[in-house]
């Protein structure tokens, strides 16, 4: 503790309190208090949260916490998920470790999302901190399963292995082998995006002794029949990610697997599927009243499974489905799903021109006639109406995140043919807690006007193909105050409407524009006028003047010293 | 403001739609997007798959960020091209852009000038369409989609393309459908299409599918004689109702073998067909007795 922290009741009161005070963003507030808060604040803080790898670099964030056992560090914007983001743009984890190496010791978890990870930096990861115990990669690039054989080897003390649909190298599924045999600490263990074959034997062996794995996520090569035998060992699972659903079961196993499902009493998030009958689904029967998270957005399901599925999921929160689905699945879900907060139905086929099922705006009033608690929309058709889309936030008007997609860019109302404008405006108007919207469909400049005078609360904001001039995106950076992330891809803003930002953009996380109307002089002129911001161009490859990708952020660390020579600080 | 309606990126659909006026529009919506599929075009030899791409398609995306295909006009605003976005979307309606070979941008042209009139639009874009299929013409090799649109996570898109296509060829009794999706192909013909076997109840639905499919192709009047589907059709019946035509209607048995169609009893037939291929009469001749043999070790 800082000497200099006068001992006063406050401070005595705070440091009681702190250690129950765990949101970051609660945390910031305290620290902004007056100085002594801000120095018992930063002492007492074991995790850190860091939404911009380049807001800050490792050692301010070093010196300033001095005690963090806990990272979570983002890295690449959003769009990098979608190819927009050309490779070895930066966001490597590397500089970060060393620095932890020296100041966090003991750094017990770290949580990485678009971030670059080498094999090399996993095993000075493994090799540097002692007590190191949870590793969380999401949507990052880089590493193999050479990676994780050397977290497996070295990290003893390690509960959580967490890789989420990673663009890494899967060589083999040896990794796995690489625990010890008195390693007993697994509490939660996520494989299921690796596609090669881990040994049965070991895997079960494993499950066996870690007897508190709360979260089993198996790859889609784990038969049911491997399944059954691994839930035997697992009866306190919590959430479970299952391989392949499609093996022809004789009725005795099928007993055996339901029986081994039954005994799972904790289980309310269920993944997985991959391949699965109508026969084998029913053995999940008697589970699912527990369920309250179901993904099924890896596996293809039509709407007849869907809807006998369904009819068990009375509890259901969360769901993630396909769009083979359909409608009348939807309609399903409507019916049978009263406590339904998010919904999310992905495209099973969205560049496979053959495929002509999918889903519609009626599977999306369906869902809102029945799930009026819905607060969560990602949801891709090929089609929407202005008067669908009404229908539903009058439905539901507790949304916080209305993803929609309409897959074909500029996709009017298809009864009307007209703009997708008064859709949005109606959820706006309507959802009055909404934090983050993603636009689709033709929209024209007074989506931007609703959205402006309307989405007080939004914090995130993702566009494409969309707009009609500058005036459309001056309306959102001018009338949303909270507003923190701004994605943008080919729509007609230029430069007048990036300047129309300015002081904006310190309060924002980041701006993303790509393929817009945008000039390196025009965003020249922005980092003239904020020193404070980053800016950084992609010139187009043709034509040097024209700014092709630009992606704006305020920092702490100046223009970073890693930067790619195809990306310019200005 | 007159707004360009339904902009479908292939730019029109069966006739029918487009007699359609407006306020019938959301009745017939599904009829739309299912011919969506029975105009799509492929090329590719009959049998195998056709990489992702649109053929002699216009492509009206805006924002054209196509790979490997120049892009006419949105890149160049940013270098000054005076003419302004909103123009390129909604004034003159240009909603096309322009890909590789001209025949497509004429397409674009022509679909884009009457924009504001649905019905009009479809006429001639149709006509043009045509053309390319008759004439063999080869598929630009650019992929006509958008990079990174619609948003999909690589590891999605990457996982999902795999096993999309491996649930579209199950035809195994165990598949969790409501739909029995089978590729057919033609001999000679640039496109494969797919037929979902489950919409036809019998032979001769299935016939009239595929006639819409592949309009010189008939298999005939399946129970011209009056008998029962159930008996099936002898092989040789079905040869010699195959009138006019030098083509035979075959397919591709979970054995792997290659069947006449019409052999035996429609439930049979869905349950075992994994491909359907109309083949040159001359090239199926070999195969009527190892059908009719197969029949009859069946029963």
């Amino acid at each position: 503790m800082d000497p200099s922290i006068k001992s006063t009741k406050e401070i005595e009161v705070l440091k009681q309190v702190l250690p129950l005070i765990t949101s970051h963003k609660d945390r910031n507030s305290v620290s902004q208090v007056c100085k002594d808060f801000y120095n018992v604040e930063r002492c007492s803080r074991t995790k850190v949260f860091i939404g911009n790898c380049y807001s800050v670099s490792p050692e301010m964030v070093a010196r300033r916490f001095p005690n963090i056992r806990s990272v979570t560090l983002k890295g690449k914007p959003r769009f990098s998920d979608f190819n927009l983001v050309p490779e070895n743009w930066g966001a490597d984890v590397q500089s970060w470790l060393q620095v932890f190496a020296e100041f966090y010791p003991l750094l017990e978890e770290l949580r990485l999302k678009r971030m670059t990870v080498s094999d090399a930096s996993l095993e000075f990861l493994a090799t540097s901190f002692l007590e190191f115990r949870a590793l969380s990669l999401a949507s990052c690039d880089g590493f193999s399963t050479d990676g994780l054989e050397a977290i497996a080897t070295h990290c003893k003390a390690l509960t959580e292995l967490d890789i989420q649909e990673n663009d890494m190298d899967d060589v083999s599924g040896d990794w796995l082998s690489y625990f010890p045999e008195d390693f007993v600490s697994l509490e939660v263990l996520n494989f299921s995006s690796l596609n090669s074959d881990v040994s049965f034997d070991v895997l079960e062996d494993l499950v066996c002794r870690c007897k508190s794995l709360r979260v089993l996520k198996v790859n889609k090569n784990i038969t049911l029949e491997q399944l059954e035998k691994l839930l035997i060992w697992t009866p306190q699972l919590m959430e479970l990610g299952t391989g392949s659903f499609y093996q022809e079961l004789v009725p005795h196993q099928f007993r055996m697997l339901e029986i081994a499902f039954e005994k799972c009493k904790n289980l309310s998030t269920l993944s997985g599927l991959w391949e699965a009958t109508s026969h084998n689904l029913a053995v999940l029967f008697p589970i699912c009243a527990r369920l309250t998270f179901l993904n099924l957005s890896y596996v293809n399901l039509q709407s007849a499974a869907l809807t006998e599925l369904i009819a068990h999921c009375s509890n259901l929160r969360r769901l993630w489905v396909l769009d083979t689905v359909e409608d009348k699945g939807l309609e399903a879900v409507g019916s049978c799903c009263p406590l339904l907060e998010e919904l999310r139905v992905f495209p099973a086929g969205p560049f496979d021109q053959d495929m002509n099922y999918g889903v519609t705006e009626s599977g999306l009033v369906a869902v809102s006639n029945g799930c009026r608690r819905l607060k969560y929309v990602l949801y891709f058709c090929m089609q929407m109406t202005n008067d669908a889309v009404s229908t539903v936030v009058q439905n539901c008007p507790d949304f916080t995140h209305f993803r929609l997609c309409i897959m074909k860019p500029c996709q009017p109302d298809y009864v009307t043919g007209e703009p997708m404008d008064e859709a949005f405006g109606a959820v706006v108007k309507s959802c009055t807690k909404l934090e983050r919207l993603s636009l689709s469909g033709l929209l024209t400049d007074l989506t931007f006007e609703y959205i402006g005078k309307y989405a007080k609360k939004l914090e995130i904001l993702s566009v494409a193909f969309a707009g009609s001039s500058d005036l459309g995106m001056q309306l959102v950076l001018e009338g949303c105050p909270m507003l923190r992330k701004l994605e943008i891809r080919d729509c007609p803003f230029g430069d007048a409407a990036l300047l129309s930002g300015l002081e904006k953009y310190e309060s924002m996380r980041s701006l993303w524009m790509s393929t817009c109307n945008l000039t390196v002089n025009g965003c020249k002129e922005l980092a003239k006028e904020m020193p404070q911001l980053n800016v950084e161009v992609i010139k187009d490859e043709e034509n040097d003047e024209v700014a092709d990708k630009v992606y704006v952020y305020r920092s702490l660390a100046g223009p970073r010293s890693d930067a790619p020579p195809f990306v310019v600080s200005l | 403001m007159t707004t360009p309606l339904e902009h479908d990126y292939i730019g029109l659909s069966e006739t029918p739609t487009a007699e359609v006026s407006l306020e019938n529009m959301s009745e017939t919506n599904k009829n739309y997007v299912l011919n969506l599929k029975e105009t799509e075009l492929r090329l590719g030899l009959p049998g195998s798959v056709s990489p992702e791409r649109k053929p002699g398609n216009v492509v009206p995306f805006f924002g054209n960020v196509l790979e490997d295909v120049k892009v006419g006009s949105f890149k160049n605003f940013g270098s000054g091209a005076k003419r302004g976005f909103s123009d390129a979307i909604h004034g003159s309606g240009k909603w096309a852009f322009s890909t590789k070979s001209d025949a497509e941008v004429d397409l674009a042209k022509a679909s884009v000038e009457e924009a504001s009139v649905y019905g009009n639009t479809l006429k001639p874009v149709e006509e043009n369409k045509r053309s390319p299929q008759n004439e063999n013409a080869a598929a630009p090799a650019s992929k006509a989609q958008v990079v990174g649109w619609p948003p999909i996570k690589s590891f999605r898109k990457n996982t999902l393309a795999t096993s999309v296509s491996k649930n579209a060829d199950a035809v195994e009794g165990n598949s969790t459908s409501g739909c029995i999706y089978v590729k057919v192909s033609m001999d000679g013909a640039p496109y494969l299409r797919k037929v979902d076997l489950k919409t036809c109840g019998n032979y001769s639905e299935l016939s009239s599918a595929l006639e819409n499919m592949f309009s010189c192709f008939t298999i005939g009047q399946c129970t011209s004689k009056g008998l029962p589907e159930r008996e099936g059709l002898s092989a040789s019946r079905l040869m010699d109702l195959v009138h006019g035509s030098e083509y035979v209607l075959t397919y591709e048995d979970k054995d792997g073998d290659w069947m006449l169609v019409g052999d035996v009893p429609w439930n049979m037939f869905t349950d075992s067909c994994k491909r359907l291929r109309i083949m040159k009469g001359s090239e199926a001749i070999g195969l009527a007795p190892r059908a009719m043999e197969k029949c009859q070790s069946r029963n």
